[in-house]
């Protein structure tokens, strides 16, 4: 059985920079992994990779065992959604904006959507909380719920693969909890592999069944494990440059992180 | 499909395609001749021979059929454009493909080119100007793996300011006779006396149409920005190449066949944007049919404002369309 992403010896350069370097994991269905590192050690970066956006110096990407670079972007996108940081402005219906992620599935002279692709649609506007805006423009709703119609965009793309891209860096606590929990309760529903970028590493710590903490400096990954075996008071210290304390969350058992500043240290 | 949807895009076609066919009648009915429209079944079946015979037939319908052409392939090609640059300024003209053409018909005129290969010259130096542009904007931006947008608008801007500098050059220099021929060519005229040039435009226009369907849902993608419409499964690069030739080649064919018509590639699609909303299925034909009427209607007022005298239409779609266009974006944002 092979697993729903595998990354094989991967790397990337940007105008001669490093960026990744001999990257290697995999992500089996029902997991969420988050992505971790620093500012510019190539979060984003990994994710364009996947989605083929940016092509890899070398190495080899699988979904479900089929090496990316031999689907078209059609093909892919019926694999794998991405939810962005946030979503554009644009002066469609909530409705209208989630349909849109059927469109890979359209037959070649298919000009309507089907009454499945409306089924769909409207199954997953239902699952994230949103059926009741359908009709309100994507311009006129807050971040919180545009970043729920993106999830409900790209979960209607049926894919194996929920890639998101920093979903809660605009929001809120309470949006934040609010999406996290709904990504990680869709995960078991659906059986979907969910990859996630996350610059919260308390977030991160709470939600994650595996993280991968990418190194900035070289563009290797630092460590790859469970919250406990990547998040420590070292391996912080090394990859950020930044003093922390690491406790346990008395309720969920989780690592979780306190910031030392030279501020407290003076006192 | 939804139901209330499918009803809503029918009734804008129908109200569409009933105002095209009423300013369609209109510009058969007015005229220096003075034919009443009560007339106008009679002569047409019985007046066979007269003389307002062969200037419904031979004049006005021509005239007609060119407008609705040019009118629908500067509204489309700047609904394309749109779509591609996610920009609301962008249209046709402002990517220097009117700036080339001008500069080509300038040249055909003060080197008198149609006097050795006849009237042909015309359309084919603008054509060939148009072409050039394209061209020059297209590889300057190539050598980058993607198509930026902002960097090949910018470029477009330059050149057709470059051009636009050329004409005026070539027109200081000129004499008076040539002078004016260039002047009345830039001003736009749907007066097209060649049968040739009015098939090529209409058959021109409509291909357009049939091709940028071929795109409809690409675009709709594009709505979401390049990365999301990538993520879509749009190849955008690919995209974004073949809607920009499609574009260029429906702004060069009105370009060289009625001059430059200012505007109705801005304004008709963000009219019908406002109408119709974003989705690309029903905008490009609405942005077609109202842009086929709006010329046609700009035509009229053209030839009845200082009758008998006629107006450049390039004059009266600029000043319609810029004050229609103020008055629109007051009453409601515009966001593409």
């Amino acid at each position: 059985m092979s697993h729903t992403l595998t990354i094989e010896n991967l790397s990337f350069r940007y105008h001669k920079k490093t960026i990744l370097k001999d990257i290697y994991f995999s992500a089996d269905s029902g997991e969420f992994i988050s992505i971790i590192g620093p500012n510019g050690s190539g979060k984003t970066t990994l994710i364009k990779i996947i989605s083929k956006i940016n092509k890899p110096e070398k190495g080899n990407i699988y979904i479900k065992g089929k090496d990316i670079q031999t689907l078209s972007n059609r093909q892919l996108a019926k694999h794998i959604a991405v939810v962005m940081q946030s979503v554009e402005p644009v002066a469609m219906s909530v409705e209208e904006y989630v349909l849109l992620g059927r469109l890979p599935f359209f037959k070649k002279y298919q000009f309507f959507e089907t009454a499945k692709d409306i089924a769909l649609a409207h199954k997953y506007m239902e699952l994230t909380g949103i059926l009741k805006l359908k009709d309100a423009s994507i311009n006129n709703i807050s971040g919180g719920e545009r970043q729920l119609a993106a999830i409900a965009r790209a979960l209607t793309q049926e894919p194996q693969l929920l890639i998101l891209d920093e979903p809660t860096s605009h929001l809120d606590i309470t949006h934040q909890i609010q999406i996290l929990e709904l990504i990680s309760s869709l995960k078991k529903t659906l059986a979907l592999t969910v990859l996630i970028v996350l610059h919260d590493l308390n977030l991160a710590a709470e939600y994650s069944d595996r993280l991968v903490l990418l190194n900035g400096k070289n563009g290797k990954i630092y460590k790859t494990g469970t919250c406990e075996q990547v998040l420590s008071e070292k391996s912080i210290q090394e990859v950020y440059n930044t003093k922390v304390s690491i406790q346990q969350n008395s309720v969920s058992k989780r690592p979780c992180i306190f910031l030392i500043t030279q501020n407290a240290l003076n006192k | 499909m939804k139901q209330n949807q499918l009803k809503h895009w029918s009734i804008i076609l129908i109200i569409l395609m009933v105002i095209l066919i009423l300013v369609s009648l209109l510009s058969l009915c007015v005229g220096s001749a003075g034919i009443q429209l009560k007339d106008i079944p009679h002569i047409l079946f019985y007046g066979n021979g007269s003389a307002d015979h062969s200037i419904l037939l031979g004049i006005r319908l021509p005239r007609i059929i060119l407008g609705l052409a040019i009118g629908g392939a500067l509204s489309l090609a700047g609904a394309l454009l749109q779509g591609i640059f996610k920009n609301p300024l962008v249209e046709p003209y402002t990517l220097g493909i009117s700036g080339g053409a001008s500069l080509g018909v300038c040249i055909n005129i003060l080197f008198k080119f149609y006097s050795k290969i006849g009237i042909i010259a015309y359309p084919l130096s603008g054509f060939l100007g148009a072409s050039l542009v394209i061209f020059l904007v297209y590889y300057l931006n190539n050598r980058t793996r993607d198509i930026q947008s902002n960097r090949m608008l910018l470029t477009g801007v330059m050149i057709s300011y470059v051009a636009s500098s050329l004409v005026m050059l070539l027109m200081a220099i000129s004499k008076s006779d040539d002078l004016q021929n260039i002047v009345l060519w830039i001003m736009g005229s749907l007066d097209e006396p060649s049968p040739v040039l009015i098939k090529m435009a209409v058959f021109g226009s409509l291909a357009g149409l049939v091709l940028s369907y071929c795109f409809c849902f690409d675009l709709n993608a594009l709505l979401l920005g390049e990365d999301e419409a990538a993520n879509l499964g749009v190849n955008t690069t690919r995209t974004k190449k073949y809607l920009f030739i499609l574009a260029s080649f429906l702004t060069g064919l009105s370009v060289s066949v009625a001059g430059i018509i200012m505007f109705a590639g801005l304004i008709v699609p963000h009219f019908m944007r406002m109408i119709a909303g974003p989705d690309h299925r029903i905008l490009l034909i609405s942005s077609f049919l109202a842009g086929a009427a709006f010329l046609v209607l700009c035509d009229v007022i053209a030839r009845i404002i200082i009758s008998p005298l006629e107006l450049p239409v390039g004059v009266i779609t600029g000043i319609i369309g810029g004050i229609i266009f103020i008055w629109a974006l007051s009453k409601k944002q515009v966001t593409l």
